[in-house]
């Protein structure tokens, strides 16, 4: 019994510990509760980060691209029309009107941090007897590579780009055989090509893409698309990620482009980590119910087991308020030294299932995140799911008749 | 009287009130114990002792009649100020000991000092002390209730019954679990214990041989007092 505890701290204590193997079982029950819910916030955090983290640095955040071409029907006067259905024209690779003034504007807009011009199209990689479609993309790296990293994905060589190089994905160099230093002919759909050397190989992350991706700069782009002077896009990044999609509508409102953020773009995406996100709600609200539940048993049989005990004490002039509070703080009490216990566990499982989980390609299938604010909410979710789902059993000890305790 | 520590009048309890199972158990009930009384009361099982003992406790409520304490009628008192009451003016003793398990002897004494105060100090745990040295339990003074034998649980549950100084002790059949020595010695506790401190005894007994030692023997008869 310790001098500085007050009487109800030290009867509840007590209760729980001389019924210790209830109390046991009740705390493992709570401990693997909050463990399962530790664990499975801190992994889908995780996940989701490093979801994020993988499409933002592989993509810019918005793309701006020229308007569609639309027909314009044949109008015989106001009203009528010579043909009344029209088919869609076939979209020609055009270059965005005006990029210039449009890359100003937005640099000049303050919640984007990166803009950057590019040329993309499709062309033929030859090498010796083999060659490949690829999709060549003429960006000015110094500020692409803000958007896109290509310099993390580089597996052989360097991210360095002039007008006589190209940086080709990791299964296009299997392809043709060519390693870094080679030349490689890529020639135009109109005819035009140049050769250029490889200095860089990269890895993406995805086969297709190390199919195709090609990266040169942006001047040798527009030659050998034949578009001297053009953009096809103007790529941007932003400050607030998940302010992309209101900022593109803007863009587009303002200005004759057509505006996709990655959000819309990666619309599965996050339907995906909505889905989750919803799954792993309402495993955690069945999980805490069933601790409330598992908690407010234990109680019940508690205050059944205790019924004499408690008789005595309100014959010894406990008041109802007393015998109330030392139930609400044994529920209390489980919540808390349980959610401790599962805190550490939680931790100590994520810690594990990240040492041995692994992507394919090696690297860490989430970043291993273990944020103070996530123990101390479970701590407290568990102390305050323990006092409710002791309100019952609590007040049903606070009403018992004192002759009726005593007599059992 | 004056010193009446506790006055009975016409009280009568019944259950079950308004049913057709309705029962009387407590008929017009006059009693009073004076301060100081070291008085028995006895009857055949069913006759309304305990009851009676438990409206005198303040556990239960007479269906008329009144009862006052120490001049003070508890007609009239809300459950906190009778809870308080209780706890300050009326010791018990039960039958079947009743010390509360998880606590050893001296934490038990220490209890309705505890629940009173609400924080555990060196006074608290003096006066167990040397209550338990009274009733001749120091040596168990560490010990869990179920480590000692029914003599020494009823013997802690006399120490504890006095922690408050209580003005009363009302005791339901103390010595009818124990054999005879322990029944004997336990009783001579509470004789001695009464005739030192001045402290009324209401002790519910079937011992005769007990009763007769006390300095009046009431006796109730199918829920009426007879004289």
């Amino acid at each position: 019994m310790k001098r500085w505890l007050p009487f109800e701290w030290i009867a509840a204590v007590q209760f729980l510990y001389e019924g210790r193997l209830q109390t046991l079982f009740i705390v493992s029950g709570v401990a693997i509760g909050v463990a399962v819910i530790v664990f499975m916030s801190a992994m889908l955090a995780g996940l989701e980060t490093n979801f994020i983290k993988r499409v933002l640095t592989s993509q810019p955040q918005i793309q701006l691209l020229p308007l569609d071409q639309v027909a314009r029907p044949l109008r015989n006067g106001v009203g009528e029309f010579e043909d009344a259905k029209i088919q869609r024209p076939s979209q020609r690779v055009l270059s965005i009107d005006q990029w210039p003034k449009i890359r100003a504007r937005m640099q000049s807009m303050p919640d984007i941090t990166a803009v950057s011009p590019t040329m993309t199209g499709s062309a033929l990689a030859i090498r010796g007897d083999s060659s490949r479609a690829i999709s060549l993309a003429g960006v000015e790296p110094a500020t692409y590579f803000q958007i896109v990293r290509i310099q993390d994905y580089i597996v052989a060589g360097e991210a360095r780009l002039t007008s006589e190089d190209i940086i080709i994905g990791t299964e296009l160099a299997k392809d043709l055989g060519a390693t870094i230093g080679d030349k490689l002919n890529v020639q135009a759909a109109s005819g035009a090509n140049r050769v250029l050397t490889i200095t860089g190989i990269a890895d993406f992350g995805n086969k297709g893409v190390n199919q195709r991706s090609t990266y040169v700069v942006l001047r040798t782009a527009q030659s050998l698309l034949g578009m001297i002077g053009g953009v096809t896009t103007i790529d941007l990044t932003v400050r607030d990620i998940y302010g992309a999609e209101s900022l593109a509508q803007q863009i587009a409102a303002a200005n004759p482009v057509r505006a996709d953020s990655w959000i819309k773009t990666n619309a599965q995406f996050f339907t995906a980590v909505q889905a989750q996100k919803n799954s792993n709600t309402l495993i955690r609200a069945f999980v805490a119910l069933s601790v409330a539940f598992g908690i407010a048993a234990v109680l019940v049989v508690s205050v059944i087991q205790r019924s004499k005990d408690i008789g005595i004490l309100r014959a010894m002039g406990t008041r109802r308020g007393q015998i109330l509070r030392i139930f609400l703080l044994q529920g209390g009490m489980l919540g808390f030294v349980g959610s401790i216990f599962g805190s550490a566990m939680g931790a100590g499982a994520l810690v594990y299932w990240h040492a041995i989980e692994r992507q394919a390609d090696g690297t860490e299938l989430f970043p291993l995140v273990l944020e103070q604010q996530l123990f101390v909410l479970a701590i407290v979710l568990a102390t305050v799911t323990g006092l409710l789902a002791a309100t019952a059993p609590a007040l049903r000890a606070a009403n018992l008749d004192p002759v009726v305790a005593i007599r059992g | 009287m004056a010193d009446d520590i506790i006055k009975l009048e016409k009280v009568c309890k019944a259950y079950n009130i308004g049913r057709p199972s309705e029962t009387e158990v407590l008929h017009d009930i006059d009693l009073s114990v004076r301060q100081g009384e070291f008085v028995a009361l006895i009857g055949p099982s069913g006759s309304g002792k305990s009851t009676l003992l438990n409206i005198i406790g303040l556990l239960d409520k007479p269906t008329s009649g009144r009862l006052t304490i120490k001049g003070q009628d508890t007609s009239s008192l809300k459950e906190a100020e009778i809870t308080r009451l209780r706890g300050h003016t009326i010791g018990f003793v039960f039958q079947y000991h009743y010390l509360i398990s998880a606590f050893t002897a001296l934490e038990n004494v220490m209890m309705p000092m505890l629940v009173d105060r609400g924080f555990r100090s060196a006074d608290m745990e003096n006066r167990a002390r040397d209550l338990l040295i009274r009733v001749g339990l120091e040596q168990v003074s560490g010990n869990l209730a179920t480590n000692m034998s029914g003599g020494q649980q009823q013997r802690v549950a006399i120490a504890r019954a006095l922690a408050m100084n209580p003005d009363l002790i009302l005791a339901d059949e103390p010595t009818g679990n124990l054999d005879t020595k322990s029944a004997d010695s336990v009783f001579g506790l509470m004789r001695e214990f009464n005739q030192e401190s001045g402290t009324s005894y209401l002790i519910v007994t079937h011992n005769m041989d007990l009763a007769r030692r006390c300095d009046r023997i009431i006796s109730v008869v199918d829920g009426r007092i007879e004289l």
